[in-house]
C-alpha cells in the first residue's frame, strides 16, 4: 500500500473534496484593504496569503492618508468562491485592517496599472514601436538613439497587449506597478 | 498627568494596571532591566521556569484555569524562538497570552547582534498580533493595546518585542484608561434575524444536536450557564469537542460524550444523522468532521462563532451567526421564550430512543485485565478517586489524552487543559504548573504519556522551587502509543521509531528532583497507589506501567465519515484506505 502514490483529486472519497455549494470554478477578484500604515503590515498580509496557500496575481500598496497613517493595499487574487470568501474573512480579522472591499462584487470599478517599457532597436522596428505606442497612448519618457522608455497606463490586459506587440520590436525590460483600483460612482 | 519612568518600570506598571499578578519567564541579557524592575516590587510574582517553552505552556494553563490572560517574559533570540511552540499552541486553541520579549538595542537591530533574532518576523504567523516598540513613549500604550487584542474577540497570543535601550530610556507612562485601544473591536452581538431563523429551525427540529466547543469556555461562565439552560429547556442532546469539555457537565442527562475521531459512537452518529445542528463556539476541525463530503449530510446547520473566518471554512453552514456565544445563546433563549418555548418534543423523544440504541453499544468498553493495568482502567480509577476534589486536569498529547477525555468527567469549564489544535507533546507538565500557580490549594493532575512527559520534564524543577504540588500521572507504555497505533493500522505493523528503548527510572527521577515517585504495575495495587499520590503534600511523579499495545477506540479512521467508526480491534482490518492514509 503506497499511500502517497494517489493522484491528486483522483478519488471521489478523498477527505479533501469539500462539499462546496458555491462551486469549484476559479474566479479572479480585486480586493482593497485599508490598513494601519505600521511596520510589517504588508508582510502580515503577504504572509497570510502565502501561509494559507492563497494566490496573489497582483499586489500594490501605498500610504493614502498621511495624517491618519493609513495605507491602501490592492490585491488581485484567484480562487474558488469559498476561498475568496475565506480570504476576505481572514483579512478582515487582522488587527491593523480597517476595511476590506471586494471591488469585483461591489458594483463597477476602475482598475489601472502603470508600466515602464524599454524597447531598443533601430530603423523600421524603432519607427514601428513609436507608431504602436501612439495607438496605445503610451508616452515616451526617455529616449536615446537606440532606445525608448514608454510609460503606459491602463488595465492589465491593455498593458499585456502592448508588451506583446513590443516583444518583436526589441523589448528589453518591463517595470509594472501592479493594479490600483477604485469603485465607480459616489 | 503623565508620569515619567523608564521603559522597564513601564512594563511592570502596565502589567500591574492590567491586573496581572503572575508572570512566567526566564531572564537573559536583553530583558535584564525589566527583571531589575521586577526585583524592586512585590505586586507581581515572577515564576522562573526552566525553559521558555515551559513558560508559554504554563501561562496557557494559567489562562485556561482563570479566564485571565497568561503573561510571559523572555529574552531575545533563543528566548523568543523557544516561545514559538507555545505561541502557536495558544493561537490554535484561542488562549489569551501576552508575551514580552527582550530585543537587542534598536541601534543594533539588523546587525546579527548577539542573541538577536527577527522576533516579530518569526512570530508574525503564530500570534494574533505583535509589536516591536522602538520608542519608550509608546511602550505603555502598546502593552495596554496588547491586552485588549489578546482578550477581545477570539482570544489569542500577542507578543511585544522591547529593545533593551527602550527599557532603559525614560518616557511618559499612559494608564489603561487614557490609552487608545485602537480600532480593533470585533462584533459580539449576533444578528437578530439570523437568531430568529435559528429559533424557528430549533422549534421544528426532529433530530437536533448541540455541538459545543472551546469558544464556550472562552466566552466566560455566563456562556456555559446559557448553554446548560438551552439544553435543559429543549431536552436536546449535546456533545462537545475536546476543547469544550466541562461547559455542559459530563454528569448531565443530555450529555453524549465527546465527538470526533475518538469520540463516542452516540455522539458521532447523532452528528451524522441529525436534522438540526447547532454548533456553538467550535470550528468544524478535521478531527471533528472526518470526511467532509459525508459530514452530517442531511442537517440544517447553524454556526455561532466570534471569528468570521471560522464560518464556512471547512463546512458550509445554513445560518452563520457571528458573535460572542454567551450573548448569542442569551438572545436565542430570549427569542425562543418570547415565542412560547416550543420544541417538537414528540420527535425529539423518538430521537432520544434512537440515541439510546447507539449508547447501548457502549463504545468506550474495553477488555480489562487482572494482570496488567489497562490505561482506560487507570483513568477510570483516577476519575473515581478524585471526583469529589477541587480538581483540574491537564494532559500531554496522544492516546492518554484521548482516554482522559473519554474516561474523566468534567462538570465545569476551566477544569480541563489540553493541547487540541496544535497537539503539542510536552504541553501538559508546564500547563499543570501554571494551573497550580493559579490555584495553589486545588488538586492539579497532568495525565501524561511517558514520551510526551519527557519533552518538558525539566519543569519539575520549577514545581519544586515554587512548592506546586502537581501530580504527574504517567501512563507508561514505553511506546509512542498513538504513533504505534497508526503504524499498526496504517503501516503494516512496522513500528518505526515508536519505541523508547531507554527510559529513565521515573521514581529515581522524582527523587533526583526532590519530589515523590510512585510506581505501580499491578491493577490490584492501583487504588492504593493513587491514594498515596493524592495524600502526598508535594509534587508526585506517578509511573503507571500500563498495557503496551492497547489501541484507542472508538476511532473514525482518517478519510472516513462519522458512521464508519471502528469500535474495536476486530474492525481494524483494512480500515484505512489509501485516500485516508495521506491525511494526518
Amino acid at each position: 500500500m503506497n499511500a502517497l502514490a494517489i493522484k491528486k483529486g483522483s478519488s471521489g472519497k478523498s477527505a479533501y473534496n469539500l462539499r462546496n455549494p458555491l462551486g469549484d470554478h476559479q474566479e479572479t477578484h480585486t480586493l482593497t484593504v485599508l490598513v494601519d500604515n505600521e511596520a510589517g503590515v504588508l508582510a502580515r498580509v503577504i504572509g497570510l496569503f502565502s501561509g494559507r496557500g492563497y494566490n496573489i496575481d497582483s499586489l500594490t500598496v501605498a500610504e493614502v492618508d498621511h495624517l491618519g497613517h493609513r495605507s491602501r493595499i490592492t490585491v488581485v487574487t484567484t480562487g474558488t468562491p469559498a476561498v475568496i470568501e475565506q480570504i476576505k474573512a481572514q483579512l478582515e480579522r487582522m488587527v491593523p485592517v480597517y476595511a476590506v472591499n471586494d471591488l469585483t462584487v461591489e458594483g463597477q470599478s476602475v482598475e489601472r496599472e502603470l508600466a515602464l517599457v524599454k524597447v531598443t532597436g533601430a530603423g523600421e522596428k524603432r519607427v514601428e514601436a513609436m507608431r504602436t505606442s501612439e495607438v496605445f497612448r503610451a508616452r515616451v519618457v526617455d529616449s536615446t538613439l537606440e532606445s525608448f522608455v514608454f510609460e503606459i497606463t491602463g488595465t492589465p490586459e491593455k498593458i499585456d497587449a502592448f508588451v506583446d506587440l513590443m516583444r518583436p520590436l526589441g523589448l528589453e525590460e518591463i517595470a509594472r506597478t501592479g493594479v490600483a483600483a477604485i469603485a465607480r460612482g459616489a | 498627568m503623565s508620569r515619567q519612568m523608564t521603559g522597564a518600570q513601564m512594563v511592570v506598571q502596565a502589567l500591574k494596571d492590567q491586573g496581572v499578578d503572575t508572570v512566567f519567564g526566564y531572564p537573559g541579557g536583553a530583558v535584564l532591566p525589566i527583571y531589575d524592575a521586577i526585583f524592586q516590587q512585590n505586586d507581581i510574582r515572577h515564576i522562573l521556569v526552566r525553559h521558555e517553552q515551559g513558560a508559554t505552556h504554563a501561562a496557557e494553563g494559567y489562562a485556561r484555569a482563570t479566564g485571565k490572560p497568561g503573561v510571559v517574559l523572555v529574552t531575545s533570540g533563543p528566548g523568543a524562538t523557544n516561545a514559538v511552540t507555545g505561541l502557536t499552541d495558544a493561537l490554535m486553541d484561542s488562549i489569551p497570552l501576552v508575551v514580552l520579549t527582550g530585543q537587542v538595542p534598536t541601534f543594533m537591530i539588523g546587525n546579527d547582534a548577539f542573541q538577536e533574532a527577527d522576533t516579530v518576523g518569526i512570530t508574525r504567523p503564530c500570534t494574533k498580533h505583535n509589536w516591536l516598540v522602538k520608542d519608550t513613549d509608546k511602550l505603555s500604550e502598546t502593552i495596554h493595546q496588547a491586552f485588549h487584542v489578546a482578550t477581545s474577540g477570539r482570544p489569542g497570543p500577542v507578543l511585544i518585542d522591547v529593545p533593551k535601550d527602550v527599557q532603559f530610556a525614560t518616557g511618559d507612562y499612559v494608564t489603561p484608561e487614557k490609552s487608545s485601544t485602537g480600532h480593533y473591536a470585533p462584533r459580539t452581538k449576533g444578528d437578530i434575524d439570523l437568531i430568529t431563523l435559528t429559533v424557528e429551525a430549533l422549534e421544528k427540529a426532529e433530530r437536533p444536536v448541540l455541538y459545543s466547543g472551546g469558544g464556550v469556555v472562552n466566552s466566560g461562565l455566563g456562556a456555559s450557564q446559557a448553554l446548560r439552560e438551552v439544553v435543559a429547556a429543549t431536552n436536546f442532546p449535546i456533545t462537545s469537542t475536546l476543547m469544550g469539555l466541562g461547559c455542559y457537565p459530563a454528569s448531565g442527562d443530555n450529555w453524549l460524550g465527546m465527538l470526533g475521531m475518538h469520540g463516542t459512537y452516540e455522539a458521532n452518529l447523532a452528528m451524522h444523522d441529525c436534522d438540526f445542528m447547532l454548533c456553538i463556539g467550535a470550528r468544524f476541525d478535521d478531527r471533528i468532521t472526518g470526511r467532509v463530503d459525508a459530514f452530517s449530510p442531511n442537517s440544517f446547520k447553524v454556526h455561532i462563532d466570534i471569528d468570521p473566518s471560522s464560518i464556512n471554512k471547512n463546512i458550509h453552514v445554513d445560518v452563520p451567526i457571528i458573535g460572542d456565544v454567551g450573548s448569542v445563546l442569551d438572545d436565542i433563549l430570549e427569542v425562543w421564550t418570547a415565542r412560547g418555548r416550543k420544541t417538537n418534543s414528540e420527535a425529539v423523544a423518538a430521537w432520544w430512543k434512537q440515541i439510546e440504541t447507539w449508547r447501548a453499544v457502549k463504545s468506550l468498553a474495553y477488555k480489562n485485565s487482572d494482570s496488567v493495568i489497562k490505561p482506560q482502567y487507570a483513568l477510570e480509577r483516577l476519575e473515581a478517586l478524585t471526583k469529589g476534589h477541587d480538581r483540574y486536569v491537564t494532559t500531554e498529547v496522544g492516546q492518554h489524552q484521548m482516554w482522559a477525555a473519554q474516561f474523566m468527567g468534567f462538570e465545569d469549564p476551566h477544569r480541563w487543559m489540553t493541547s487540541g489544535g496544535l497537539g503539542t507533546m510536552g504541553y501538559g507538565l508546564p500547563a499543570s504548573l501554571g494551573v497550580q500557580i493559579a490555584h495553589p490549594e486545588a488538586l492539579v493532575i497532568n495525565v501524561a504519556g511517558e514520551a510526551s512527559w519527557l519533552m518538558n520534564m525539566q519543569e519539575m524543577g520549577t514545581a519544586m522551587q515554587y512548592r506546586a504540588p502537581i501530580k504527574q500521572f504517567i501512563l507508561n507504555n514505553e511506546r509512542l502509543g498513538m504513533v504505534r497505533q497508526w503504524q499498526e493500522l496504517l503501516h503494516g505493523e512496522r513500528y518505526s521509531s515508536s519505541w523508547s528503548e531507554s527510559l529513565p527510572d521515573f521514581v529515581k527521577l522524582a527523587e533526583a528532583f526532590g519530589c515523590k515517585g510512585i510506581r505501580c504495575d499491578n491493577p490490584a495495587d492501583l487504588d492504593e497507589a493513587i491514594l498515596e499520590m493524592l495524600a502526598y503534600d508535594g509534587p508526585v511523579i506517578f509511573d503507571c506501567l500500563v498495557e503496551k499495545h492497547e489501541n484507542c477506540f472508538p476511532m473514525i479512521p482518517s478519510g472516513k465519515a462519522h458512521n464508519e467508526m471502528l469500535l474495536g480491534e476486530a474492525s481494524t482490518q483494512d480500515a484505512i484506505d489509501v485516500s485516508g492514509a495521506v491525511l494526518v
